[in-house]
């Protein structure tokens, strides 16, 4: 599952880190690291911090990612964008 | 009627997008949100569906992500129509068409555009393709990157401590590899935060084993017989020995696809109203092509009207929305950008974040914490008002100080802090270097005329 933190948003309350630390770490006292791409056995655990987190700042695929994405290097022609 | 023309539009109207990256998924998604059940191309010169930049300088380099895994979530299904791997090479304003590089060109009734930023290459281009020399700005570069320091080099030359040059040479010390730093200012960052903060960033370097040297260049890469990068020429004389080279020069703007379009762009990005929509080259605002994210040139209120681009992703998101927004309403129903400009970066394991425009600022006073302890805020003032603030590890004060500059509220701030001390109780000089001595180039670019300069502002178009 893709996933992105607003790192404006973010003010290292760490929840993440607490709730699924495969996924999220704290980097130093404040920053943040996380995998853009986590398994889909993290899903739950993701969706936990998404929920937890106090500034809302982590925002996961809405989308069924067993599509796939549309071919690289497609010049021309509609693909599916999910 | 007007009514009508917006309803056919959101009904059956073709809307091109220019830039697959950041502005233009969030853009997309916004305008499918809206209602927009016409016709949406997405026009991208890179192979990939858009990704998220930030993570190549850290996670990635850091060995803790995959550069190919970076792709950004989806907050809903925008039904586009995508064009991946084409570069969009020029624009006709009154046929209202994008042509392509593989030939076609592309209708529209409404555009916009979100090309970004480039990473500026090294100027000396046979010594740029040396093996081993790389820019840091796509996901290739920082899949490469991250391959060449998993490859345990000897040493790792980055030329330019800016951000993106600093958070590398924070991966190389995290992963034991020797790296120094070649910056032609007089402290990291000096740019974007100035000298008593740069200052910092510079102890920073050195207490982690970075080999820091400011006020110098590199006049020259050399290679060996096979191709690749052995070693570089520094203008004190010096010469040193390194086999990956990192160029973090700054960014371009990628405007030079509108060269002869008519639109009001150049080097410095396309210029727009606060409510998004592009100038053309007579400073008449367009009505149906609008411009967002890192190549948007627009004036904000909160800084005298100064022209401001951006290279912030939060303004990618917030400017995004706005054009989205405005590109599907009537002229009454559009909002302005009056977005406060934010960042961050992590460096040495500091968390850094700034609000507003320090650049702008004349003075500092640190208000909370203490540079000795790189913990702390510091506040920038330009003539009696706040005009931005940074953090190190302090980032909670930051959105008190948003409110701050929102509101215009005076500099030095009347209050007294409960943990302010001995080096924070007064304003001193922010210390920014020179403008008009170029650096590896600035993340806030001001490019407004404005007022309190009592001076005559020349213009010269570039690149038309």
């Amino acid at each position: 599952m893709r996933l992105v933190v607003d790192l404006n948003r973010c003010q290292g309350y760490a929840q993440c880190a607490f709730l699924a630390p495969d996924v999220f770490a704290m980097h130093g006292d404040e920053g943040l690291l996380y995998d853009p791409q986590a398994e889909a056995a993290q899903r739950e655990r993701v969706a936990q911090a998404v929920a937890a987190c106090p500034v809302q700042a982590i925002l996961v695929d809405e989308l069924d990612l067993a599509a796939t994405a549309p071919a690289a290097a497609t010049s021309s022609g509609e693909a599916s964008d999910g | 009627m007007a009514d009508s023309a917006l309803d056919q539009l959101k009904r059956s109207g073709r809307i091109v997008v220019v830039g697959a990256s950041l502005a233009g998924l969030r853009a997309a998604e916004v305008m499918r949100e809206k209602g927009f059940a016409g016709t949406l191309t997405l026009i991208g010169d890179e192979p990939h569906e858009p990704y998220d930049r930030p993570p190549l300088s850290k996670q990635v380099l850091l060995g803790k992500a995959d550069a190919e895994h970076t792709l950004l979530p989806r907050r809903r299904d925008i039904e586009a129509e995508w064009r991946l791997g084409v570069a969009a090479i020029g624009l006709d304003m009154a046929a209202r068409t994008v042509k392509l590089a593989d030939g076609d060109e592309v209708p529209y009734d409404r555009l916009l555009i979100a090309t970004g930023v480039r990473a500026r290459p090294w100027p000396n281009e046979a010594e740029g393709e040396l093996a081993g020399v790389f820019t840091l700005r796509t996901r290739e570069d920082g899949a490469g990157l991250a391959r060449a320091l998993a490859a345990g080099p000897r040493r790792v030359l980055v030329i330019g401590a800016g951000f993106t040059g600093s958070e590398i040479a924070s991966a190389c010390r995290e992963r034991g590899v020797d790296v120094t730093v070649a910056e032609r200012g007089d402290a990291p960052l000096v740019g974007a935060l100035g000298g008593v903060i740069g200052a910092v960033a510079a102890e920073l370097h050195r207490e982690n084993g970075v080999d820091l040297r400011t006020g110098i260049m590199v006049t020259g890469l050399e290679g060996d017989s096979s191709g690749r990068v052995r070693a570089a020429h520094l203008s004190d004389g010096t010469t040193l020995e390194c086999d990956v080279v990192v160029v973090s020069l700054g960014a371009q703007r990628n405007t030079e696809w509108l060269t002869g379009s008519g639109l009001g762009a150049g080097p410095r990005g396309i210029a727009c109203d606060a409510g998004c929509r592009a100038f053309d080259l007579r400073g008449i605002v367009t009505d149906d092509i609008y411009v967002a994210g890192d190549v948007a040139r627009s004036p904000h209120a909160l800084f005298g009207y100064q022209f401001l681009s951006l290279e912030h992703w939060g303004n990618a998101v917030a400017q995004a929305e706005t054009a989205a927004h405005n590109m599907l309403s009537e002229s009454t129903d559009r909002r302005p950008h009056l977005w406060v400009p934010a960042f961050w970066s992590s460096q040495f394991g500091v968390n850094i974040k700034s609000v507003g425009v320090p650049s702008m600022g004349t003075e500092i006073m640190i208000t909370q914490g203490s540079r000795a302890e790189r913990r702390f805020t510091g506040v920038y003032g330009y003539q009696g008002r706040i005009i931005g603030a940074v953090t190190f590890d302090n980032a909670r004060w930051l959105q008190f100080y948003e409110r701050q500059i929102e509101c215009t509220a005076p500099f030095p701030p009347p209050f007294t802090t409960v943990d302010r001390r001995a080096d924070g109780q007064r304003p001193i000089p922010a210390d920014f270097p020179d403008p008009s001595v170029p650096t590896h180039g600035p993340t806030i670019t001001l490019s407004g005329y404005s007022p309190a300069d009592r001076r005559i502002a020349t213009f010269t178009p570039a690149g038309h």
